[in-house]
């Protein structure tokens, strides 16, 4: 319909749309002045942009296949770079991971390195050869590599796995964004949200999920990078904080040492009945912790997240979409330029909110003061009254010191503005930002696990003569059941049991990273290895995990591999027993090894048609 | 050897670099890490400071650069695709 000249026309579309959002925050910014309420500013913010990204959902509804699951393969590499970032940065990297660094300084820091790393490992190793492949999904590239319905059905179990581990914090993250915004209760607000994520997928699938992750992109960076240049100015640390915070990270280095850092003992922290979750300063802000054990406990997180990347289903079918193979690789490149702009600032944000806490020269510094001061502020009281902050006199003295004030992480996020003294349009855009960014996850997510359910197990196991209307019918019915379901455990506020985000990205390690890559690199992997590599790699995984575990086994950790880390176990036994038992079993036959030789080049048709 | 096979070998040469200056910036500068922030650049600790950004723009850099020489490689020998240009 207006799908070429919508192609050509993209960058016009989003430039007038990214002009349009800033006239509306502009709009908003007007109408605080005129007196509107804080609250109807947070709704205008999420309502607005969400309907945004529903009409976008509703533009792109298709009823091909090809365009259903890979958006046509004819996104540009620049626009799929922006819709990979918004599919990579969850609600957990928008509002958690500057609280993150705000609480464990330079060993939290580990996620960054590991969180941006592993797309070398993406472009070197996989993208370009699984879009030469023409697969849909990634179980699609296992199944037809190494043949049979067992292969394909191992990795759909994998994938689904680890996506689902992902998606109830997704989706709880968007609850809780609706809830506060829209002054709703939590319960209600997943459910808002999971709505409005489906109508960003439902009817188009990847075609519309890639349109709107692009809207959301251009939200949910606009929303991070003004506040951060705002405070910085404002503050006068500089006017471009990312090269002018050296002064500042020094200061935290003498205010820690001033204050000193201490360990609270956990039976102390229960005593003054501080709520669960919070947390106080305890780790240096750019000191490296000494030792061996330290830098091995940072470098193997920075593995996990780096293979994990490389194997989670939702990042790898983005690069399905582009046109080309040339294209899938330099698509990467510009997914993690998009990335980087966010995670190279959210140190600089870590920072400027910390200082602006713990420094006593400024008026915004609140440790070293009176407690009964502090408690006076507004935001405090805001922020106290919701179970999100918390003062504990522990050694009564009426002071309050680094070790008694507690806080959530996500509160460094959505409470610096405020306590900048930022007008409160800015909390707003804050709040559309976190929902773009949890949305945009969740809507990958969802769309990774329905494909591979509807595409692998549905159409290529169950039922191969399925016609497409049929195909596409229960696709989106899975759609609704997927996110219905995540929904549902998310409203049972009981994802703090379903463990870390860090988990989903060990349980895709263990089970596919290996079969995907010497898939590609190894002609002699055969079938057999796969199927046990995939089996016996996330069993193993599994295990340890619930070996070490503090709420399941809780035995203590094996050379410092712990419950975030559990993939190194999983992923070193699928290498180990893939390589054993494919050269105990006879090589792929030769139409295998030719196929191999034709997804390492470039040009050619691909393996799986066009529509398949 | 082959045309094919002669891509296949500067492929996998370009993917080796390429990885080996990743593991340079993910991993062994991580190693030194303790000794390494008794420096400074740009007046930040230098540990921190690869952390919080330093690595992440070499990551970017790696990035385009190798996909550069790939498209290279390809054209070289005869692989590149034609006429579906991004």
């Amino acid at each position: 319909m207006f799908k070429g000249k919508f192609i050509d026309n993209l960058p016009k579309i989003y430039g007038t749309y990214t002009g349009g959002f800033l006239v509306f925050i502009i709009l908003m910014a007007i109408a605080e002045q005129a007196g509107m309420t804080a609250k109807t500013i947070g709704i205008l913010f999420v309502a607005f942009t969400v309907c945004i990204y529903a009409f976008i959902g509703w533009m792109s509804r298709t009823v091909q296949v090809d365009a259903y699951y890979v958006a046509g393969r004819s996104v540009p590499t620049v626009f799929n770079g922006m819709a990979t970032a918004a599919d990579w940065m969850s609600g957990a990297s928008f509002v958690a991971m500057a609280g993150g660094i705000y609480f464990g300084g330079y060993t939290y820091m580990a996620f960054l390195i590991g969180w941006t790393g592993g797309y070398i490992l993406v472009s070197s190793l996989l993208a370009p050869y699984l879009r030469k492949f023409g697969c849909y999904t990634v179980p699609d590239f296992i199944g037809t590599r190494y043949g049979g319905n067992l292969a394909r059905f191992c990795a759909v179990v994998v994938l689904t796995l680890a996506s689902f581990t992902y998606v109830t914090a997704q989706i709880n993250a968007t609850g809780t964004i609706a809830a506060r915004a829209l002054s709703i209760p939590f319960e209600l607000g997943v459910w808002v949200g999971l709505i409005s994520i489906l109508l960003c997928s439902m009817l188009g699938g990847m075609r519309a999920v890639t349109w709107t992750q692009v809207a959301q992109y251009i939200v949910l960076i606009i929303a991070y990078l003004l506040p951060i240049f705002w405070i910085s100015n404002k503050g006068g640390y500089g006017f471009f904080p990312h090269l002018m915070l050296g002064e500042e990270v020094a200061r935290l280095g003498e205010l820690e040492a001033q204050f000193g850092l201490v360990k609270n003992a956990a039976a102390d922290v229960k005593a003054a009945g501080v709520p669960g979750g919070l947390k106080s300063i305890s780790l240096p802000h750019s000191e490296v912790p000494a030792g061996g054990m330290a830098a091995w406990k940072f470098i193997s997180l920075v593995i996990c997240m780096m293979v994990g990347t490389a194997s989670l289903p939702h990042i790898l079918m983005r690069y399905f979409t582009t046109p080309s193979v040339k294209a899938a690789r330099k698509s990467v490149a510009w997914s993690l330029f998009f990335i980087a702009l966010l995670y190279t600032s959210a140190p600089m944000l870590a920072t400027l909110s910390k200082l602006s806490l713990m420094d006593p020269n400024l008026a915004t510094g609140i440790i070293g003061k009176d407690i009964s001061a502090v408690m006076s502020i507004d935001w405090v009281q805001a922020w106290t009254a919701q179970k999100q902050a918390f003062i504990a006199d522990f050694n009564g003295d009426g002071v309050l010191q680094l070790n008694e004030w507690f806080m959530r992480g996500d509160v460094v996020v959505l409470s610096t503005p405020e306590v900048a003294g930022l007008p409160y349009v800015i909390s707003g855009l804050v709040a559309a930002g976190g929902m773009a960014a949890a949305m945009s996850t969740a809507d990958g997510l969802i769309l990774a696990i329905a494909n591979a359910l509807s595409h692998d197990v549905y159409y290529k196991i169950i039922d191969p003569k399925a016609d497409v209307r049929k195909r596409l019918l229960v696709a989106r019915g899975l759609l609704i059941v997927i996110g219905a379901a995540g929904a549902y455990i998310a409203s049972m506020r009981i994802t703090s049991i379903l463990g870390a985000v860090a988990w989903a990205f060990d349980f895709a390690m263990s089970g596919l990273f290996f079969p995907l890559v010497l898939g590609v690199w190894w002609k002699r992997a055969t079938r057999q290895g796969a199927i046990a590599g995939m089996i016996t790699g996330l069993a193993s995984g599994t295990a340890y995990l619930i070996y070490v575990y503090p709420k399941f086994m809780g035995n203590p950790a094996w050379l410092g591999i712990d419950h975030l880390r559990f993939g190194i176990i999983g992923a070193s036994v699928c290498l180990v027993v893939m390589v054993v038992v494919s050269l105990m079993t006879p090589a792929p036959d030769s139409s295998t090894q030719k196929m191999i030789d034709e997804v390492r080049i470039p040009s050619g048709k691909t393996i799986l048609g066009k529509q398949h | 050897m082959s045309n094919k096979e002669k891509h296949w070998e500067k492929t996998k040469g370009n993917m080796f670099l390429t990885l080996a200056l990743w593991f340079f910036f993910g991993y062994i500068i991580f190693m030194f890490g303790e000794s390494l922030n008794s420096a400074s650049f740009l007046g930040y600790p230098l540990a921190y400071y690869m952390c919080a950004q330093g690595s992440i723009i070499a990551f970017v850099i790696i990035l385009f650069w190798s996909a550069n020489r790939q498209e290279k490689i390809d054209e070289e020998c005869g692989f590149a695709e034609r006429g579906e240009d991004d």
